[in-house]
């Protein structure tokens, strides 16, 4: 288990001093002014070494994404947006970061920003976090009174600011070209790519999205060494991550555990167990609602990364957020329910996306009820397969891989409740 | 989700002066000409100040940034936090009923809003005092099942804890929101498994919870006065150090003009009746030729214009605006003098291409019944066909 002193979120319940001089005395914003002096190139190249790959889901390498941003600028200024949309359902880790250890946030965007020659920030935070954004806000309004952010950031000699933004409840803005889009004032409706943000993004300038973690845990990071980082968890899995864990545990909770750490130990250890034992697990969500299910009893070995839950479970780690479904959930209702969020959160431009998600909710509506033929679930998954792939952004995959997750790992199910409905025997499955 | 504006609409909107200012607070985050990016803020901050969004207050955000009315209108419509219709005068309540929270008992908290409340969701209640829906993820699933009202979080609830808090907030009672069954924030309920040197118990309350105990506003309508109004990013000098070091975005496009005003502007300059006598204005200096206008038809002969088209240099776009200046035949151009060139000239904002593609000889040939080089190419391709 990951000791506390290798923690990098050490106030991840807000039970110590929330306010900086608290943050100080865990180690934040320690010698930040040192680490901006190192230089952006020995900042990206720590970052690559240390092997962070993105909290938002995609995993996709930090360092190298921050390399893609214009070394020099051409005249137009460069942006680092940070998405703090948390709106994947499962998903509630960044909101514990912003509301008890903001400072790790505000600190990470000012480095993040001058390797990236950025001297603006802006937070797009989801809008229903009201109580986070004041919590957020009190803690910028209190590094710009400290001299940390605005001329000379924190003695660094680098003009930052940062600028809290908020959205409105709109699922689609955690995907990056639609925050854009709604950070000018516009419908979150994503755009086409190429260009790509670091191209040309917020106001047609460079800009660079990062999630809130992969941009709170920098200057820990920088700080203790890439190698320290690097040495949790497997190749190419880099690092320590927070786990939200929620369901039928009997303590689900958010927690920072080293990556590649194996599902039965995160429950066993953080949550209390699975309610009713290990043989009472009947599937489990690991990565937020876009990704395929996974059995209960593939799950107690699992190692949770996302290089073992894709390769070997044909699922991902994405957001982290894990979902225990205990013998008593009706699976099909469970995933009912994120097919109709996904039908409630398409934004509507692109036909299959449109139309599909709402197709595939109504053939779910049926099979939930099994009021529905055989050959639908062989068609459902064929629908499934013409939304993936064919869309702008990747909720039309999000939409898509749920229902395929449910196909291949509950199918059995799925056609007992037809042919229950069929033989009249249904009132003691619906009652489940 | 069908959503449109309410059918009873307010006479007027208008910011409370502490909400005024704090709007115009917000504009300065963004670069100059990028103030549409505030939309999303102030148009919440009207909706908390009146409960909802109306068509008033959406038009007076639109003048206040200056964007047309539909694109905020847009905005307020497809974001699903705006309420486009009246809410409860104590408040909204938001149960969020998505996977984590439905199977952690979501739907019998929505019961007891069916029952408490209204049978159907957006509908008042018939004291007046909630409205409620279930709307997707609130982002507190290890909280599950939760609910939003007002501003706050209630989590970890029961329909026995929901249902006081819903019977203490309409008598006026204060309520904590937070977890209500005895958990600080996200940690696990039995005791920590993680940090517990840092439990140290500073504060009464997790941070989300704090603030709404310190400030009271749970449900109240914002009038703007409530928290100091702050806008550290600019300095004592007035400048907002980071923009001040860096460039200048590229410029916002122009916003496209309401339909109406561009019909408007695309129509042609009323037609004078071409006077028979060429007014012969003596034009600017520049101009070396005085202009004469030439004779023009109101209609073309018998109904059946020629194909302008088929001189080189005639489109489409040029052909409208020969016919609507009065010219249908080859003949009426191969009859121009170099004044009347010089009147037609001024009217088709292309100098010199009469004489450049040589409209008149091509007019004559054609006018003749005999082909051009390009007529006849025109043709054989059928470059002009739909």
């Amino acid at each position: 288990m990951l000791k506390d002193q290798d923690r990098i979120f050490t106030n991840l319940y807000g039970m110590h001093e929330r306010t900086l001089k608290g943050a100080q005395a865990r180690g934040h914003w320690d010698g930040t002014a040192g680490l901006i002096e190192k230089g952006r190139d020995w900042i990206i190249q720590t970052m690559k070494d240390s092997g962070l790959r993105g909290r938002g889901g995609a995993g996709f390498p930090t360092g190298l994404k921050w390399s893609f941003m214009p070394k020099e600028s051409d005249g137009r200024p460069a942006y680092l947006v940070i998405n703090a949309d948390e709106s994947e359902p499962g998903t509630c880790k960044d909101r514990e970061i912003m509301r008890h250890d903001p400072h790790t946030l505000i600190e990470g965007a000012l480095i993040a920003s001058f390797a990236m020659n950025a001297h603006t920030c802006y937070i797009y935070l989801r809008g229903e976090y009201i109580r986070e954004r004041e919590a957020l806000q009190a803690a910028i309004d209190e590094c710009y009174d400290k001299g940390l952010l605005g001329k000379n950031a924190a003695g660094s000699g680098w003009d930052f600011d940062v600028f809290l933004h908020h959205g409105a409840g709109a699922y689609i803005c955690g995907e990056e070209t639609a925050l854009i889009e709604s950070l000018e004032g516009k419908k979150g409706m994503p755009r086409m790519k190429p260009p790509f943000p670091a191209g040309a993004g917020l106001y047609g300038c460079p800009t660079t999205v990062n999630n809130v973690e992969s941009i709170a845990v920098v200057p820990t990071i920088l700080r203790r060494g890439a190698e320290w980082f690097a040495g949790f968890g497997r190749p190419n899995n880099a690092g320590t991550k927070l786990f939200a864990i929620s369901g039928h545990v009997n303590n689900p909770c958010v927690v920072e555990e080293a990556m590649s750490i194996s599902f039965e130990e995160l429950i066993e250890k953080h949550c209390g167990g699975i309610r009713g034992g290990w043989d009472n697990l009947l599937a489990v969500i690991p990565g937020g609602s876009s990704v395929p299910c996974v059995r209960g009893e593939n799950m107690r070995d699992a190692i949770m990364d996302f290089d073992y839950l894709r390769g070997e479970l044909g699922s991902g780690l994405g957001t982290a957020a894990v979902i225990v479904m205990d013998k008593q959930t009706d699976i099909i209702k469970a995933i009912w329910r994120l097919s109709k969020f996904y039908k409630h959160e398409s934004c509507g431009q692109c036909t299959p996306c449109r139309e599909g998600t709402g197709w595939m909710m109504r053939v779910m509506d049926r099979l939930v009820k099994g009021e529905a033929e055989l050959e639908e679930i062989d068609m459902l998954w064929d629908v499934t397969k013409q939304v993936e792939g064919h869309t702008i952004c990747a909720l039309g995959d999000a939409a898509a891989w749920p229902i395929q997750g449910l196909i291949k790992n509950f199918r059995e199910e799925i056609e007992d409740r037809i042919k229950a409905q069929k033989s009249g025997s249904i009132g003691a499955m619906a009652a489940e | 989700m069908l959503r449109r504006l309410h059918s009873e609409q307010p006479d007027s909107f208008a910011f409370t002066p502490d909400n005024q200012k704090w709007a115009e607070a917000q504009v300065t985050k963004y670069p100059e000409g990028r103030q549409a990016s505030a939309v999303i803020p102030l148009l919440w901050r009207a909706q908390e100040q009146e409960g909802w969004v109306s068509k008033p207050a959406i038009e007076y955000i639109a003048d206040m940034l200056g964007m047309a009315y539909i694109r905020v209108l847009e905005v307020a419509s497809f974001y699903f936090m705006f309420q486009l219709q009246p809410t409860g005068s104590v408040a909204h309540v938001q149960i969020c009923g998505t996977t984590s929270c439905m199977i952690c008992g979501a739907e019998d908290l929505i019961a007891v809003c069916k029952e408490k409340i209204a049978e159907k969701p957006f509908t008042l209640s018939a004291d007046g005092k909630y409205t409620w829906e279930e709307v997707e993820c609130l982002g507190s699933c290890t909280n599950a099942p939760m609910a939003q009202i007002g501003k706050d979080y209630f989590e970890d609830l029961t329909t026995e804890s929901f249902t006081k808090i819903l019977d203490d907030l309409a008598a006026g009672k204060p309520v904590v929101p937070g977890p209500q069954n005895g958990r600080y924030a996200a940690e696990p309920k039995s005791g920590l498994t993680s940090l517990t040197e840092y439990d140290s118990g500073k504060t009464q309350y997790n941070a989300s919870a704090q603030l709404a105990v310190d400030l009271g506003d749970s449900v109240k309508r914002i009038q703007g006065d409530e928290v100091p109004i702050l806008t550290p990013w600019i300095g004592k000098d007035g400048v907002v150090a980071g923009r001040a070091a860096e460039g200048q975005p590229p410029k916002a496009p122009e916003a496209a003009k309401p339909a109406a005003k561009q019909a408007a502007e695309a129509k042609p300059a009323p037609k004078k009746a071409p006077a028979k006598k060429a007014p012969a204005k003596k034009a600017e200096a520049a101009e070396p030729v005085a202009e004469a206008a030439p004779e023009t038809l109101k209609a073309a002969r018998g109904g059946q214009a020629d194909d302008l088209k088929l001189l080189k240099g005639v489109g489409p776009k040029l052909e409208q605006t020969l016919n609507e200046l009065g010219f249908f035949h080859f003949d009426q151009i191969a009859k121009w003098t170099e004044a009347e060139v010089a009147w037609v000239d001024s009217r088709l904002k292309f100098k010199g291409r009469i004489e450049r593609d040589g409209w008149i000889a091509q007019a004559a040939q054609l006018a003749s019944g005999e082909e051009t080089e390009f007529a006849k190419k025109a043709k054989e391709d059928g470059r002009y066909e739909d």
